[in-house]
């Protein structure tokens, strides 16, 4: 609004710091804003306050897996700037309407309108960029850098990086050169990647489209372009171009920030563990399988709730196997996620108890669990109301063994013969007699027992 | 730093400015009397002297995270030259 003056948002500042320690990056006891000079639609004031010569933070890294190998990405800088309005340029579809073209659904290209439009109600609002060295080599390597700072980011609790909210977006510079080539070619600018399959699929073609430009004799023009998802093609995003002359100079309406050593250990103290280093601990304290200590880091929630259970019953490996197996499979068929799981830890602990105190069967525990869900009762008022305890004596068995084996004479016959497979399906006979509450090694004992003799 | 007609130019196109010959012969002598007056700083020794990035001592100006209440949509759209729905349509920035 005409007459605003800007005022830095404390806690702007504060996720800024965090986000840049949680990437390894030195903080500036001593920073200041600037203004960048340009005229664009989605910014009336004609100025961005940003950072120029002192940014928040530099020379950070993080680590990145890409598919078993560790890439190391250096982190240039962090700096703090406010956002500008959200520009849509949309699109003349068959029949002339115009529509937003944001969404990248169907419809049949009829040219652009004649016009732009802007939304300013994300302008002013604070901005973290994070600008990486050159440090990547394939648009795989790319994703996984993104997918690992997303995880960053959201377990520093610093952003929801929801790309559909514009809370994550992501600029991808490439260049190309001849293989052996020390020096980086002339690099384009892509905006408009809203996730992170388009910016792969988007820095693909890019580099394609730039080897073609060099061999066809050409000369890679410095630019910004624009990925189209429809089209599935990057395309030159201004006019005409600009000659980058942002004329920087001090921002007036901020006065500097300054902050001591001993602040930023406060903020770096209150950083959650990270993802990797979580999942190392997984492994190495807990003994997880490296798979399975992944998945379970890969989200914030889920690994807290994981640690909520491992602490109220030391069976890392049984709580882990519920997570991932049942757990997950329930959240995904009703669409839950961890925070939303009606079946908190001590209530999820209390079942893997009755499972692995063989009060219950596993095969049992499944359904019990799949109750709690539904019902919210807990798992032992379950087991009471429906008779789920394990039968675990022979004497209670005995006789529907003898019943399995009556019925089932040819597996008997099968099995006699030496068709040793003929022996699970009796098992599985009499877990079906039992609805699964029957013990699994003791009836096959009792049945070895039986036919052996 | 000597200013010719192209950095005229160059300043104008930067500023939206449109400017006639006239204009531009003019700015070309009267951009050089300031900076030849401002070039006047560059006799003085600065050595030792830290950079002055703001005139005011004051540091750390913050405002708290907290919502307050937004002026109506329509406030803001009332200085929209046109628009469509809640946005302000500006000419066409892309091919």
């Amino acid at each position: 609004m005409p007459g605003v003056l800007p005022v830095l948002n404390r806690a702007a500042y504060e996720l800024g710091i965090r986000a840049a320690l949680a990437l390894h990056c030195e903080i500036a006891p001593f920073t200041k804003f600037d203004r960048k000079n340009y005229f664009y639609p989605d910014l009336p004031k004609a100025y961005q306050i940003s950072q120029f010569d002192i940014p928040l933070s530099r020379q950070g890294w993080l680590d990145v897996d890409v598919a078993g190998r560790a890439l190391r990405v250096r982190i240039h800088r962090a700096h703090l700037e406010e956002d500008a309005g959200k520009l849509l340029h949309p699109e003349l579809r068959e029949g002339g309407d115009p529509a937003d073209d944001g969404g990248g659904g169907g419809g049949v290209r009829a040219g652009r309108a004649g016009y732009s439009l802007v939304d300013f109600n994300r302008s002013g609002v604070p901005l973290l960029e994070i600008v990486t060295e050159p440090d990547m080599r394939t648009p795989e390597e790319a994703y996984e850098y993104l997918t690992a700072l997303k995880r960053v980011l959201q377990y520093s609790g610093v952003s929801d990086c929801d790309m559909e909210k514009g809370s994550l977006r992501c600029d991808a510079n490439v260049s190309v050169r001849p293989r052996g080539s020390e020096t980086l070619g002339t690099r384009t600018e892509t905006k408009n990647l809203n996730s992170f399959k388009f910016l792969a699929k988007a820095l693909a073609h890019e580099a394609a489209r730039q080897i073609k430009v060099l061999e066809a004799g050409g000369r890679v023009v410095q630019e910004t372009r624009l990925w189209d998802p429809i089209a599935g093609e990057t395309r030159p995003m201004r006019s005409k171009e600009e000659a980058h002359d942002y004329r920087y100079f001090p921002e007036p309406d901020l006065v500097p920030f300054v902050i001591t050593p001993a602040e930023v250990e406060r903020i770096r103290a209150a950083l959650p563990e990270m993802p990797a280093e979580r999942c190392a601990r997984f492994v190495e304290q807990l003994g997880l399988p490296p798979k399975d200590a992944e998945v379970l880091t890969t989200d914030r929630g889920l690994a807290e709730y994981f640690e909520s259970c491992v602490a109220l019953e030391n069976a890392p490996r049984a709580i882990a196997n519920w997570l991932l197996g049942d757990v997950r499979k329930e959240m995904n068929e009703r669409h839950l996620d961890i925070e939303s799981l009606p079946v908190r830890p001590e209530r999820l602990v209390e079942l893997v108890r009755l499972v692995e105190g063989a009060q219950i069967t596993r095969l049992v525990g499944k359904d019990v669990l799949t109750e709690m869900v539904v019902s919210g009762k807990d798992a032992a008022a379950i087991v009471r109301e429906k008779g789920l305890l394990q039968i675990a004596d022979a004497a209670s068995l005995g006789p529907i063994v003898d019943k399995v084996l009556g019925a089932n004479a040819k597996a008997v016959t099968d099995y006699r013969a030496g068709k040793k497979a003929a022996l699970s399906s009796l098992v599985g006979q009499v877990m079906k007699e039992t609805r699964g509450k029957a013990n699994a090694p003791l009836v096959t004992r009792l049945l070895q027992e039986k036919l052996g003799g | 730093m000597k200013v010719d007609p192209a950095l005229v130019d160059h300043v104008a196109r930067l500023a939206r400015l449109g400017l006639t010959p006239d204009d531009r012969l003019r700015y070309v002598s009267e951009l050089t009397r300031i900076l030849a007056y401002v070039e006047k700083l560059n006799t003085l020794d600065v050595a030792g002297a830290e950079p002055l990035v703001h005139p005011f001592e004051g540091r750390n100006v913050f405002r708290p995270d907290a919502v307050q209440a937004s002026p109506p949509p329509e406030d803001g759209l009332a200085n929209a030259p046109d628009r469509i729905e809640k946005f302000f349509k500006v000419p066409k920035v892309i091919e």
